[in-house]
């Protein structure tokens, strides 16, 4: 190696440095905290690596027996929301890629740049109407706003890209276009689904502003929760950052694991002006 | 193929009757059932809040036909004038750092070095996990007395700062928060931009002796500006519609030094309960991130025209 090229090589890791740090150092102070006992996360200068280390507040937020609500709310509410998205949203995409509706699409961006809170105001009064705030089934529906423009706008791109020949043979052969979809279509899109799927998980699992208007005591949601606990427990950082690292761990655990389906998720959302 | 057909009759009849078995079936059985539930959703929701708009819509209380008094009020309603003038800071500083640190990135993330799929995960990670969780440990971080932000400034000789706790200081540290979140948005698509740039006109700089600093400017700058455009337009959109971290944060404060647009919009409806102004604010704000896109459009497009005709 020429003295350049180390040199290269020095620049190339220090940038590397530089880059990840933020992220790295930001997750491990978020773990530092929620492993520590109060005295050492009032401590001055900072500990980093406590000397007792502090199970107990991941054991405090797991035993609260109104945290395994909060949880199942989230999973009744994120799962609901995505399977109902891929129930409607799939053969949605297909039949506009097919159709080659792409102007359909446009509601979807009109979706994508409609804030949040403009669905909220009349959905709530609808919801107040119906008798249903104080179940789930309003943050259900509600999240559907989230979810079915992921899943439509990514089943579009991809069935854009399956192969026409195998499904126009099946036709030829006496198939309905039911049948297409469900024996020839579906099989091949697994992938786009499994895309689509990742991506309406995470953006439910994460949203705040629906919950926060939507949500009783007894129907929030794991960021809800947490959100409620700042005001109440303002001074006990350790139970407090471990419960957020506990609403967020799994889509941290996702995020890493599924790398590559969400970076071409997001890309092809990007890249398509979505 | 059609006009082959119809040349001879014979050929045409023959032809008919498999083509109208054949003929392509509708897809919109498949599209239904997502349409009713994007009409439900998305465009009942929007023919409703332009009716609530002009109306006076109070809950609790009877509401009556306004007219546009709702809109007449927004301009002379000095809250949601300071929203409009801290959101578009918010927003301006929210697209330009990321770009800047994105690309960065990008170019980094572009170059093979060992570990790189690995470390490109946990650089996405602030944009994937839950914003409010990432709130709370930003809100612990920037606490004047015991945060470690403060800690970190002290060990390079600055002096500890009040952050999000000050009128002054509140938003840039806000943006601080969106940038460490999002920045990793820009650089996926820049990369994504990246990968798709030929490797000859980078063969003939080393060839010229360009230095890194000029090949960047020269080559790589104008061959990524769509993407970089593509990148700046939702960060834009994403920007001006930024709550989570806002509301998790500062809920607007102190005093109403970071209340956006959304935010306001948020006290209006759902804690004044004031639902006809609260849509016709969220209608103005729609029309103000249409307008902002259109603007970024409109300054793509003369960029384009001043590219060729520099080059020409």
């Amino acid at each position: 190696m020429s003295p350049r090229q180390i040199l290269g090589q020095i620049g190339l890791w220090l940038s590397v440095f530089v880059i990840v740090s933020p992220a790295i150092l930001f997750f491990l102070w978020m773990l530092s905290l929620s492993l520590k006992f109060e005295i050492d996360n009032a401590a001055y200068p900072p500990v980093f690596f406590p000397e007792h280390i502090a199970w107990k507040n991941y054991a405090d937020v797991l035993a609260s027996n109104r945290f395994l609500t909060y949880f199942i709310n989230s999973l009744v509410v994120t799962g609901s929301a995505t399977a109902l998205a891929l129930i409607v949203g799939v053969p949605a995409g297909y039949g506009i890629a097919r159709m080659a509706a792409h102007k359909s699409a446009i509601v979807i961006l009109i979706a994508r740049i409609t804030p949040g809170l403009s669905y909220l105001i009349p959905l709530f009064l609808m919801f107040q109407w119906l008798g249903l705030l104080g179940t789930l089934v309003p943050q259900i529906i509600i999240h559907l706003v989230v979810t079915v423009p992921i899943v439509i706008w990514i089943m579009i791109g991809y069935f854009e890209t399956t192969p026409l020949e195998l499904e126009e043979a099946a036709l030829i052969d006496g198939a309905t276009r039911w049948q297409v979809f469900r024996h020839v279509a579906l099989p091949i899109a697994k992938p786009g689904i499994a895309v689509a799927f990742i991506l309406a998980v995470i953006f439910s699992w994460n949203n705040f502003v629906f919950g926060i208007v939507l949500a009783g005591r007894e129907t929030r949601t794991l960021p809800v929760a947490v959100y409620n606990m700042i005001s109440f427990d303002q001074l006990s950082w350790g139970p407090l950052a471990a419960a957020a690292l506990i609403v967020t761990l799994p889509v941290l655990l996702l995020t890493v694991l599924a790398q590559r389906q969400i970076v071409a998720g997001l890309t092809a959302g990007a890249v398509k002006g979505g | 193929m059609s006009a082959l057909t119809q040349s001879t009759p014979a050929a045409a009849q023959s032809g008919a009757a498999p083509e109208k078995e054949l003929r392509p079936p509708s897809y919109w059985p498949f599209v239904v059932p997502a349409l009713v539930v994007v009409v439900a959703i998305i465009i009942f929701p929007w023919v409703f809040t332009i009716w609530m708009s002009l109306n006076e819509w109070k809950v609790g209380s009877p509401t009556t036909f306004v007219g546009l008094s709702n809109y007449l009020r927004l301009t002379s309603d000095p809250r949601f004038l300071e929203a409009v003038v801290h959101t578009i800071v918010y927003t301006a500083l929210s697209v330009l750092l990321p770009l800047v640190f994105g690309t960065f990135a990008a170019v980094v993330f572009h170059q093979k070095f060992a570990g790189r799929g690995f470390l490109r995960g946990v650089f996405i990670m602030p944009m994937m996990a839950t914003p409010v969780a990432i709130a709370l440990v930003w809100t612990m971080m920037f606490h004047p007395q015991l945060g470690v932000l403060n800690y970190l400034l002290s060990l390079v000789g600055i002096p500890p700062q009040l952050w999000v706790f000050h009128p002054a200081t509140v938003i840039p540290s806000l943006v601080l928060v969106e940038t460490w979140q999002w920045t990793p948005l820009v650089m996926l698509i820049v990369l994504g931009g990246l990968a798709a740039i030929p490797t000859e006109p980078y063969e003939s700089a080393q060839i010229d002796g360009a230095n890194l600093w000029q090949v960047f400017r020269f080559i790589t700058l104008p061959l990524i500006m769509p993407f970089l455009f593509i990148a700046g337009m939702i960060r834009m959109i994403d920007a001006v519609k930024s709550f989570d971290i806002i509301f998790a944060i500062t809920q607007g404060g102190p005093g109403s030094a970071s209340e956006t647009i959304n935010i306001y919009l948020y006290s209006v409806a759902f804690t004044y309960y004031d639902l006809g102004y609260g849509s016709a604010i969220a209608v103005v704000f729609f029309l103000l991130i249409v307008l902002l896109a259109a603007v970024m459009l409109y300054a793509r497009q003369r960029m384009v025209w001043t590219e060729i005709e520099s080059g020409a």
